[in-house]
Order: structure tokens, then C-alpha cells, then sequence
């Protein structure tokens, strides 16, 4: 046997015309319908087999998710290959997700038959040859890139858990990702896989699921955090024809990149959490709206998709009940707004994807005017799982109104690089110092941008803040779908404001007039600020640059007040925040025209020490705009009026004479 | 029944009701501006933001459901404050040329930014830079202007179902625009001029002819004369603050003459006659078991349409030129051969309900086939000749009423009902009735095709024919009954189609206002003209009887097709790139 839709012998009937109510228990604890040893230790090997717990040839997986494939796991595949085959060892190579720790891909694991599976990372192709060396030739460790052990913590080799980055992560939705096969339903299956739907399907009423995720305490990981047992039980109590239950997996936000991970390294997990919901409202139909962006998420999606239908598990009368459901992927493109519900809806629908006011709510009136729910990945990853393990387990996690665990996509300005998950009710410091492991190259933290474009930017003071819906929203920012974005000292805070409210403004839809006009008067606003002396050309700027600063707390507040989506309510917190929190950096910038963190460009000024300077004159060369005046052999001198503040000198400069202020 | 709490106020409205109606209900106004009534709510525009308890954010009056113990300010500071820096933000990013903008004195931007009192350029920045869209021959499109309320591309998909245009690009670069960004002549565009009405701003206006009729009037060697189409007569009055619906006939004739027209002819003389044209082509249709259903021809917006999108389907139109363009050829033939004019200096101006009636004029195949003289020269809006009016320093109010000139002048009661929905179709019953029984009609209101619904159908027992008709009100209304004939399926004999909602009096060159009532008001008006009329049937036309006396010999006779139908061509094609 090598799948589960293989008859273990004459007396299993299941096909999938056919298919049969207990195929899913049947696969890890089967036959079920009759009783043959034979056929269980066939089942039982191909389980063992397909968790790794039995083979007769080495093992290797390699990472191959999007930042695997960045990181070079396509080279380091071939050179594996090449290895091997110059060596004449035999062995399975296999493809994997993603683990989460982006920083160090490329990992590689490598399992003896009769060993554990150890992690090793930052493989490159010139490494190959020695890890093949070391573990399947030497049978031994490879210390110098060791990560750690999987399975049950052995005395010899160190944990993967012991490492710090994982040390503190909770993982449920992120459980299976990088350990299994995303292109094998068996695979999930032998890791317990669908046996929640199986239980739904057998034993539960729709009633029953939705108070079980009401009683869980889930809320939607999209941003908003509104429970999602609550959405259920709405579009549940809806009389309709069709319902239809959708997954918002056009993920968006700058820095973020969790629904990915789990799109391409466990599609499964998300195709049950969907097969649950549509269940539970009655929705025959599934789509996931997921962006073009993500070719392989896509990819692994149809692949999952293919396979379920040739289990049995997605198409009409499912397991042999009278449940249907269909799956459908619509592909983004590429409108950072289709991930706000109705825009998403109207895209599906083939429309301009452009938000509608609400009410009427989706899950009363949604997609092509049907009762319909929109879940993000996330959420629908965490489904399954709660209803394996029971709500009171998925509750006794995190705080008083969050619960469960959280996925943030860690980048920017910090050591490890990664997607971690963490139980609900962590700080935000945790995450920075200690699973991040601070700040590179020495350099002291300034802020840490949370959820995204409509988030906020938050200082080292409140970096004790839990990590949980409320808590977020009392100091500024919000959970959003979880970018974590780590500034140090080096980052400009009005800059970074630019930066978001540029971005707000290319993806604004346009429909509504405070999001459409109003964000690019604040980043008019914010983009004189940084303006030098010498920029100012009259008196009329100036008044200009002053009068914005007065009227942009209240544009602020009326852009949050007045916007038809949530893109357009969360687009001042960056600013907002920003102001709060780092005021002092903004008068800085204002009234004595200097960045501290030398970012903004026009307000630096660059200088030669005569002292040093030699008086060379490769500055003199690089300079394009003439802007550099000395006799040879002295010191030379920058005329200010005539710098651009490219930069050009000080990178040429080999004694060092030139100083930025 | 809800109650809620509005400023204060209690008040009790349906469930399911809007804040911003029932807030009208107690006469609290809250400004719109991309609200349109019966539409699914837009929501894009915010002024209509008010504040309700319990509600993190203000809301939208004009999207929102009232419920129980609602409690609702419409008028607290903070609304006012959301409001004016709306209306701030709109003006900021508008070129601000109220003083040279034709639509000057009636644009909603304008009057939202002196009712919250704007006196300062406190968001002042970069604004939108687009060329204006001159490419149609009846239309302007000044995006420049455009503040992006989306009520044009509703009227024109939702509404109309044409969908020449919608929103492209992103953010601050959104825009509305053609197919492509291509120009509106080249687009699915039938300029049937409706979002013109609904436009708050100038970004939307006619192209106007008032330069060439000006320089026409000026020119000695011109003989200028001017016909006023059925619908312009009841309408007209509303620029001058009069009521909605009245009849402006008189005052119209005399303050004509006074800009220097040296005739002032009756489009309804040419209504009449094109019943005879029309009546006989479907009698003989009918008789001759030639294409059917046949189609009315009036509406060159619906002409147009037709040609680009249901071209094999041409056959069914009826050949007749439009009244203006009939009136035009005889004037330029019977008329001129009468009255000793030179057919090459009478210059023949239209005073139309409509935007599409100038590119008609443009037409090449509505001219004189010899010389290529266009029947009509040039074409002006019932807006337009306002502006003519104020420019000549006339003043409409104290106007004494004056007589159509003579023999292109009279006109029934059937004419009079052409500028609204159904009217074609009453008259031209009036008159196939008596062509094939011999005896008048006794009841002439014919209820079933009066009315706003979308398409209207009847039967009539003609002697042993039974005549099905159907009247199609709005363009959005006619692709199911073109399937069908495509189908083979349509049981109608005889369809009037009309582009505009309500027919030529909601034309896209009628005054510009959004008072709701306007429709039935200014249909009241013209089915009052008739009404009063002592002729009510086009075949009592003594003028018209003259014509075919002198001229015509009659209905679809050699003569009569070369001067008064034309031909349409298939132009589905042009898109097929």
C-alpha cells in the first residue's frame, strides 16, 4: 500500500463514487469494516511510513517554501542530488514548507532509519558535501549548522525546541508546517488529518460546531478580530438557497506573509477548516480569494484541491453523507483592498473591487447577494483543531477575550527573521528580545510597526502591552493579520509615516472621498515636513508646512471617522501613533530641521573636516553637482547651496574627513 | 414601525428605512451627493455622515437602516466638522473656476462649499490634471471637474445598462473614464446625455452649438429659422423658477424671434408628420408581411444603440427621420422652393430636450443627397437656449405669448405627447386605427402605455388584427426584447423605444435639477396639451395635409422617401479589433 485510497484487500469497498462513511477513521485506525490483521498491519506500516517512523532508506527534507526558494533551496537540491549520486548513497529527498525561520533558510533536515530527523540550517550548496558527510556517511551530527532534534527529546542531540526562536511559540496553526508533505493528503491524514471533519460529519449538528467555536473563543485573524463562531451562527440562521463560505487568503500588508506559509506548507489544514465552516452555515460552495502574487500557494492550493476530489472529501455527498461542497480558487489581482470583505465579494463577483456600505452584513447578504462568511487563513487553520482537541483546550489558551495562539510574520530590524506563533498574551517585548533575539549590529530599538498599514507604531514603553486584540487597541495600534515590523535608531519615524501613507494612497480604491483625498493631503502634510531651508522656495511653503501640522490631527480624525472600509479608518493610526508616541522626533524634524536617525535627506548637511582631509580630491570626482570647491593638496570644502545630499563624497571619502549632521 | 431618536427629535419610521429619509420625514435635511434613490446605496462620497450612539465611527445617513431606540445627531459638532472638511477635500482637488464654469449658479459642489462656509485653502496641494474629453460630437467630459460621486457610471450601467464608462486606476489617480481611456466617441457611448443630469459638477456637459447659431444669426446671407421640440415647451420654465410642468409654448415663440430667428417652426408639425410616415410603414409592413416588429425611430440615442450593439437587428427600425430632421428636409425643399429661399442659406436650428439630437444632426446620411445639405445645422439644449436667453437679455418671465409661423407650424394633440414615454406610440395608434378601419379612435388616452414602468405592453383589436405593441421606457429596458426578436420569439408588432427614462422631457439637454418629481409633472404637462387641444389625431393636420397636397403626393411616396427616411447601418463591428 503507498496511498489510503488503495483497498487493503477485497472486503474494503470504498471508491470514491462510493465512498465510505469511516474512510477517514479507517486510514489511521482501520479496517474498520471487517477484521483482518493482515490489512491493519498494512494500514499501520503505511502510517508509520508516512509520519517517518519506519524506512529503510535516509531521508532528507529541504525547505522549499517561497523564502526556502529565495534563500537558494533549489540550488542546494541539485547539489544534494549531485552529491548522493557521486557518493552512490541511496535516499529520499523530500520537499517540505516552511518552518518559520526565515533568517536561517536554508534548512535541511536529515533523518537515518534509525535515527531522529535533525533540523540543520543556513545550508549552502558549497555545505552539501559536508553534511551529507557527517550525518549519512559518518552517521553523526553536524554540529557547526545544527538547529536541533525533532521527535522525543533524546540526551545526544539538543531539541529543536531548546533553540530560542521556538522555544516560546505555541504552535496550532503552524503545526504541521514544514514537518510534512503540502503536496500529500496522506501525509495529512497519518498526521491526523480531516479527523475533525470526520467527527463534524458523524457526530456533530451544525449547531453543535458553531457553539463549539463560539465556546472556543476564536476571533477572525484577519485584522478586525470579530468571533467568528458569531459570523457563523449569522449566516447559519440565514434562509437561502446558496450560501457560500469564502477564504481571504489576498494577503496584503507590507511585512506580512503567515497566510502564505500556511497555504504552501499545510493547504490541507485550511481545505478542512473551510469543508467545517460550510458545514456549519450550510454553504455548498467554497472560494478562496488568493492573491496572484503567490504562485506556489496557489499551486499547493489546486493540488490539495485535486486530491480531496479524488478522495472523496470535497464534491457531492461527501464520506456518504448528504453533505456537498465545492472548492474554488479566484486569484487576486494584485489590489491591496480586495482584502477588505466586500471588496473581496464584489473581485469574486467580477466587479471593480471596490467596498460596499454595510449593513447589509456578508453573512446576510454577501457574495452574489447570498448569506456568506469570510474567514481569513488563519482562522480557518485553527478550525480543525479546535475541533479535534475540544474548545475548552483552544480556550484555556491566551487571555481573558483573546484566545488561542497568534502567527506574526517577524522582519525588519531584527536578528531572527521568521513567522513565529505565540500564545495570545505574550508581550510584544517577548516577541522582540528574547524569540526575536533583539536588534542587530548592536543598534538600540526605536519601534515596532504591528498590523500592517493600518496599524501603529509602537515605542519601547509599552513594550510590556500583551499581545491580544484589546490591549493593541488601547495603545494605538491593532493586531491587523500580524506584520511585525521591527525599527531600530536608524529608522526615521516621519519617514516611516511617508512610507505607509504612500502606500495607503497607491492602494486607496478611490471610491470614498476621505481615503481617496484625504490621505494624500496628509502625506502632502507629512512630506513638507522634512523640508530644509533651502528647500522652502517662499514664505507661502513655509505658512504651508506650519498650517499642515495644525490640521493634520483633525484631517486625522476625520479620515477615521468618516471612511466607507476599514482601509480607509486604520489609514491615520501610523501618523497617529507616530505623533503620540514620537512627537519629539516630529518637532525635531519641524522646528530645528534635523533627522536624528539621518534618513530624510534634505535635512542633512555635509561636511569636510578640514583636519582630516587630505585634500585628494576622489570626492571632487564623485561629486555631480560640482558642490565640492579645494586647492589640491588641501582641504576642501562643500558648498551647501549647491548639494544635492547624495551622498556620493562620503562614501568615496578613504580618510573618513567628511561627517553628516 | 420603528422609533427613533433624531436630534432630539422622536420619530417613528418603517423598518428597514434609511436615517437620511427618515430624517426628511421631520424635515431634517442631510446633504448627498453620489445618493441616488432607488439604487442600492453607494456609500462613496460621506457627507451624508452623521453620528449615532454606540457607533465607533459616523455612519452614512443615506446607507444606513434605522432600528429601535436609534439615537441619531445630525447636526453635532463633529458631524459639522466631518462635513466641512469633505467638502474641503473635494474643493481642494477641483480646478475652483466657479466663475467661468458653465455650470455656474447650479453645481451641488458649489453650494456644499458655501453652506459650510469654506473661506480658506486649508488642505491646498496637488490636484488631479486631465484633458477635457472633446471627442464626441454631442458630449464634453471634464474629468478635471469629475469629484468622483460615481452617480454618471450608475446611471449609465445600472440605469441605462450602456456602461460607456467607470472607475479606473487607484487612489488619488482614480478617475472616470471610457473604455481604455479612448475618448467617448469611439466608446459604447449613446450620448444619450443622462449623466449630464445627475453630474453635480460641470464634468459632465452638452457640447454646445451656441457659437454657430450666434454666428449664423449674425450673418446677413443666413436665413435662420428654429423649431422647438414637444418637450422642450414644458420644461423650459423650470430655469426661470417656475413651477415644474408648465407649458412655456408662447413665451418660447416670442423669445426666439427676439434673438433674430426670422422663422420659428413647430417640431410637432413634423410630429404629425411623421405618424403618416410611420403609420403607413407599418400598415404596409404589416399588410405586406414584411420585417416585424417594427421599431420607432425617433430617439437617435436608441438609433445608435441599436447600430452597436443589435446590428443585424437594423431591418426592424423603422426608416422615418426623427420630426427635427424631417422638418429640417422639408423646410430646406417645400419650404424653401415656396418661399423663394436658397435651400444653402436657410440654416435650420433645433431647440432639443436632447444631446444626442446634435451628433444626429452630423449624421451624413440626414442631409440633402445632392448638395449634402444637413437637414439641420445645428442643434441646441433647452439649457443652452436659456444661456441665449440671458445672454440676448431677455427676459423670460414677462414674455407675451406668440404663434408658431405657418405652414410648418401647426400641429395636434398626438404631436404634443411625443417628448414623453408612450406618446409615439398613442399617436401613432390614433392614426393606424383610422388608416385601416376608416373611423376615428373614440377614446384616445391609451392608459396602458402611459406611465414610468420599464416596459409597457398592450394589445389593440384592429377590425380582425390584433395589433401587439410595447413601449420600452429607458435604454437599460431594451435587451430583453431585442433577445427575444433575435430569438425569433417576439410577439409585438409595433415598439416605441425612447433612450431616457420617462421619455424626451428627462432628456439629457433638460434643466439640471434632482427634484424627484420632475418626471410626472412634465408628462402632466404635455398630455395636458393635448388634452386641451381641439385636433387630438395627426391625420387632422390641415398643414400637413397641404404638404402631401402640394408636395409630397403622399405617405411613402418616392418624393417622401428621399426626403423624410433614411437608412442605419450595422455597426456592431467597429469593436471587433
Amino acid at each position: 500500500m503507498k496511498t489510503f485510497i488503495e483497498l487493503c484487500c477485497s472486503e474494503c469497498w470504498h471508491t470514491n463514487e462510493n465512498p465510505c462513511n469511516s474512510f477517514i477513521r479507517c486510514c489511521t485506525e482501520g479496517p474498520l469494516c471487517h477484521h483482518n490483521p493482515e490489512c491493519e498491519e498494512k494500514l499501520k506500516k503505511l502510517n508509520r511510513q508516512l509520519r517517518f517512523e519506519e524506512h529503510d532508506l535516509p531521508i532528507i527534507w529541504i525547505g522549499m517554501g517561497t523564502c526556502g526558494l529565495a534563500a537558494g533551496a533549489k540550488k542546494v537540491e541539485e547539489a544534494i542530488k549531485a552529491e548522493l549520486e557521486k557518493l552512490n548513497i541511496q535516499a529520499v529527498i523530500k520537499p517540505t514548507g516552511c518552518i518559520g525561520f526565515c533568517a536561517k533558510e536554508v534548512i535541511v533536515d536529515v533523518k537515518l532509519p534509525d535515527g531522529e530527523r535533525v533540523s540543520y540550517c543556513e545550508i549552502t550548496p558549497k555545505l552539501v558535501g559536508k553534511l551529507i558527510q557527517k550525518t549519512i556517511i559518518e552517521k553523526d551530527v553536524f554540529t557547526e549548522k545544527l538547529l536541533g532534534a525533532h521527535g522525543e527529546k533524546s540526551n545526544s542531540i539538543p531539541h529543536i525546541n531548546d533553540n530560542a526562536f521556538f522555544k516560546h511559540q505555541l504552535k496550532i496553526v503552524l503545526e504541521n508546517c514544514g514537518i510534512i508533505d503540502p503536496d500529500s493528503i496522506d501525509a495529512y491524514i497519518a498526521y491526523g488529518g480531516f479527523k475533525a471533519f470526520d467527527k463534524v460529519l458523524r457526530l456533530m449538528s451544525p449547531i453543535e460546531v458553531i457553539k463549539e467555536i463560539l465556546d472556543a473563543g476564536l476571533r477572525g485573524r484577519g485584522g478586525g478580530g470579530f468571533p467568528t463562531g458569531k459570523k457563523w451562527e449569522l449566516a447559519h440562521a440565514q434562509k437561502a438557497d446558496q450560501k457560500y463560505i469564502i477564504c481571504n487568503a489576498d494577503e496584503g500588508d507590507p511585512g506580512a506573509f503567515m497566510d502564505r506559509s500556511v497555504l504552501e506548507s499545510d493547504p490541507f489544514k485550511l481545505v478542512e477548516g473551510m469543508l467545517i465552516g460550510g458545514y456549519a452555515i450550510g454553504a455548498s460552495v467554497g472560494y478562496i480569494y488568493c492573491r496572484a502574487e503567490y504562485p506556489l500557494a496557489i499551486e499547493k492550493l489546486q493540488s490539495a484541491i485535486k486530491q480531496c476530489e479524488k478522495y472523496g472529501i470535497l464534491g457531492d455527498n461527501i464520506l456518504g453523507s448528504d453533505f456537498s461542497f465545492h472548492l474554488k480558487i479566484k486569484k487576486g489581482a494584485g489590489a491591496f483592498v480586495c482584502g477588505e470583505e466586500t471588496a473581496l465579494m464584489a473581485s469574486i463577483e467580477g466587479k471593480r473591487g471596490m467596498p460596499r456600505p454595510r449593513p447589509p452584513f456578508p453573512s446576510v447578504s454577501g457574495l452574489w447577494n447570498k448569506p456568506s462568511v469570510v474567514n481569513n487563513v488563519e482562522t480557518f487553520a485553527n478550525v480543525a483543531t479546535i475541533i479535534r482537541k475540544g474548545s475548552a483546550w483552544f480556550s484555556s489558551i491566551g487571555t481573558k477575550a483573546s484566545k488561542g495562539t497568534k502567527v506574526f510574520a517577524l522582519s525588519g530590524k531584527i536578528i531572527n527573521t521568521g513567522l513565529v506563533e505565540v500564545p495570545m498574551g505574550v508581550t510584544l517585548g517577548e516577541i522582540v528580545f528574547e524569540i526575536g533575539g533583539g536588534i542587530p549590529d548592536n543598534k538600540k530599538f526605536k519601534a515596532v510597526q504591528i498590523g500592517g498599514p493600518s496599524g501603529g507604531c509602537l515605542p519601547n514603553e509599552v513594550m510590556d502591552t500583551l499581545v491580544d486584540y484589546d490591549s493593541l487597541r488601547q495603545v494605538g495600534a491593532m493586531m491587523g493579520s500580524g506584520g511585525f515590523v521591527v525599527m531600530d535608531e536608524g529608522t526615521c519615524m516621519v519617514d516611516v509615516a511617508k512610507y505607509f501613507l504612500q502606500f495607503i494612497q497607491n492602494e486607496s480604491c478611490g471610491k470614498c472621498v476621505p481615503c481617496r483625498e484625504g490621505t494624500k493631503r496628509m502625506l502632502e502634510i507629512i512630506e513638507r515636513i522634512p523640508q530644509s531651508y533651502r528647500s522652502t522656495k517662499n514664505k507661502l511653503d513655509e505658512l504651508q508646512r506650519f498650517k499642515g501640522i495644525i490640521y493634520l490631527q483633525r484631517l486625522a480624525q476625520v479620515i477615521k471617522d468618516t471612511s466607507l472600509c476599514g482601509l480607509g479608518q486604520s489609514a491615520p493610526n501610523p501618523i497617529l501613533s507616530g505623533l503620540h508616541y514620537f512627537k519629539h522626533e516630529y518637532e525635531e524634524h519641524l522646528y530645528e530641521r534635523k533627522c536624528r536617525a539621518g534618513v530624510c535627506k534634505d535635512l542633512l548637511t555635509f561636511e569636510i573636516d578640514n583636519n582630516i582631509c587630505s585634500g585628494c580630491g576622489v570626492c571632487v570626482k564623485k561629486c555631480a553637482t560640482d558642490a565640492i570647491v579645494g586647492e589640491k593638496g588641501k582641504a576642501h570644502y562643500i558648498l551647501q547651496d549647491k548639494c544635492i545630499r547624495c551622498g556620493m563624497c562620503f562614501e568615496a571619502c578613504r580618510s573618513c574627513a567628511i561627517t553628516v549632521n | 414601525m420603528v422609533e427613533l431618536t433624531i436630534n432630539k427629535i422622536k420619530v417613528k419610521a418603517e423598518e428597514g428605512m434609511t436615517i437620511l429619509d427618515a430624517a426628511k420625514s421631520v424635515g431634517i435635511h442631510i446633504p448627498t451627493l453620489c445618493h441616488m434613490k432607488d439604487l442600492f446605496p453607494s456609500g462613496a462620497c460621506r457627507i451624508c455622515s452623521v453620528e449615532v450612539d454606540g457607533q465607533r465611527n459616523l455612519i452614512p445617513a443615506c446607507a444606513y437602516p434605522v432600528y429601535e431606540n436609534m439615537n441619531v445627531e445630525t447636526n453635532s459638532p463633529r458631524v459639522r466638522r466631518a462635513r466641512k472638511t469633505i467638502v474641503e477635500l473635494l474643493v481642494e482637488n477641483h480646478p475652483q473656476d466657479c466663475l467661468i464654469c458653465v455650470r455656474n449658479g447650479n453645481c451641488e459642489l458649489q453650494k456644499l462649499s458655501e453652506k459650510y462656509g469654506l473661506r480658506e485653502h486649508r488642505y491646498a496641494g496637488k490636484k488631479k490634471d486631465h484633458a477635457v474629453d472633446i471627442s464626441s460630437a454631442s458630449m464634453e467630459r471634464d474629468p478635471a471637474k469629475c469629484i468622483l460621486c460615481g452617480r454618471c457610471v450608475r446611471v449609465c450601467n445600472e440605469i441605462q445598462k450602456v456602461g460607456a464608462i467607470d472607475f479606473t486606476n487607484r487612489g488619488f489617480a482614480s478617475t472616470v473614464t471610457t473604455p481604455f481611456n479612448k475618448g467617448l466617441s469611439i466608446s459604447d457611448c449613446i450620448l444619450c446625455g443622462q449623466c449630464i443630469l445627475v453630474c453635480p459638477t460641470a464634468a459632465l456637459r452638452e457640447k454646445s452649438h451656441m457659437k454657430e447659431v450666434a454666428s449664423a444669426l449674425e450673418n446677413k446671407k443666413k436665413y435662420v429659422v428654429a423649431q422647438i421640440a414637444p418637450a422642450v415647451r414644458a420644461t423650459l420654465g423650470e430655469e426661470y423658477n417656475m413651477p415644474l410642468g408648465v407649458d412655456v409654448t408662447g413665451k418660447l415663440v416670442t423669445g426666439l424671434r427676439r434673438l433674430g430667428f426670422k422663422k420659428v417652426f413647430d417640431t410637432n408639425f413634423a410630429a404629425d408628420l411623421t405618424i403618416w410616415e410611420e403609420a403607413n410603414e407599418l400598415v404596409k409592413r404589416i399588410q405586406e408581411k414584411k420585417t416585424l416588429p417594427m421599431f420607432t425611430s425617433c430617439c437617435p440615442g436608441w438609433v445608435k444603440y441599436i447600430e452597436q450593439n443589435y446590428g443585424d437587428l437594423i431591418d426592424h427600425v423603422s426608416s422615418c427621420k426623427s420630426p427635427h430632421e424631417m422638418l429640417g428636409a422639408v423646410a430646406k425643399s417645400y419650404y424653401a422652393k415656396k418661399m423663394g429661399i436658397n435651400p444653402e442659406e436657410l440654416f435650420v436650428t433645433s431647440i432639443m430636450p436632447c444631446t444626442v439630437k446634435k451628433y444626429e444632426s452630423e449624421r451624413p446620411e440626414l442631409s440633402e443627397h445632392e448638395q449634402l445639405i444637413p437637414d439641420v445645422d445645428s442643434v441646441l439644449t433647452t439649457r443652452e437656449l436659456v444661456r441665449f436667453f440671458n445672454l440676448a437679455g431677455i427676459d423670460f418671465d414677462d414674455l407675451d405669448d406668440e404663434e408658431f409661423d405657418s405652414a410648418l407650424g401647426e400641429s395636434t394633440g398626438a404631436a404634443a405627447i411625443f417628448g414623453t414615454s408612450g406618446g409615439v406610440m398613442e399617436a401613432a395608434l390614433r392614426m393606424a386605427y383610422y388608416k385601416l378601419t376608416g373611423k376615428h379612435l373614440d377614446i384616445l388616452e391609451f392608459e396602458p402605455v402611459r406611465g414610468f414602468d420599464g416596459l409597457k405592453e398592450a394589445s389593440v383589436q384592429i377590425n380582425d388584427l390584433t395589433l401587439n405593441i410595447a413601449v420600452v421606457n429607458g435604454i437599460g429596458n431594451v435587451d430583453p426584447v431585442l433577445d427575444e426578436i433575435r430569438a425569433g420569439k417576439s410577439k409585438y408588432h409595433f415598439i416605441e423605444v425612447m433612450a431616457c427614462p420617462g421619455g424626451c422631457i428627462n432628456g439629457g439637454g433638460q434643466p439640471i435639477h434632482q427634484k424627484p418629481e420632475k418626471i410626472v409633472k412634465r408628462m402632466k404637462a404635455l398630455y395636458d396639451i393635448d388634452k386641451s387641444m381641439t385636433k387630438r389625431r395627426s391625420y387632422e393636420n390641415e398643414s400637413v395635409q397641404t404638404l402631401y397636397k402640394e408636395f409630397l403626393v403622399e405617405p411613402g411616396s418616392h418624393k417622401s422617401h428621399e426626403l423624410l427616411h433614411t437608412e442605419y447601418f450595422n455597426r456592431s463591428k467597429k469593436y471587433e479589433h
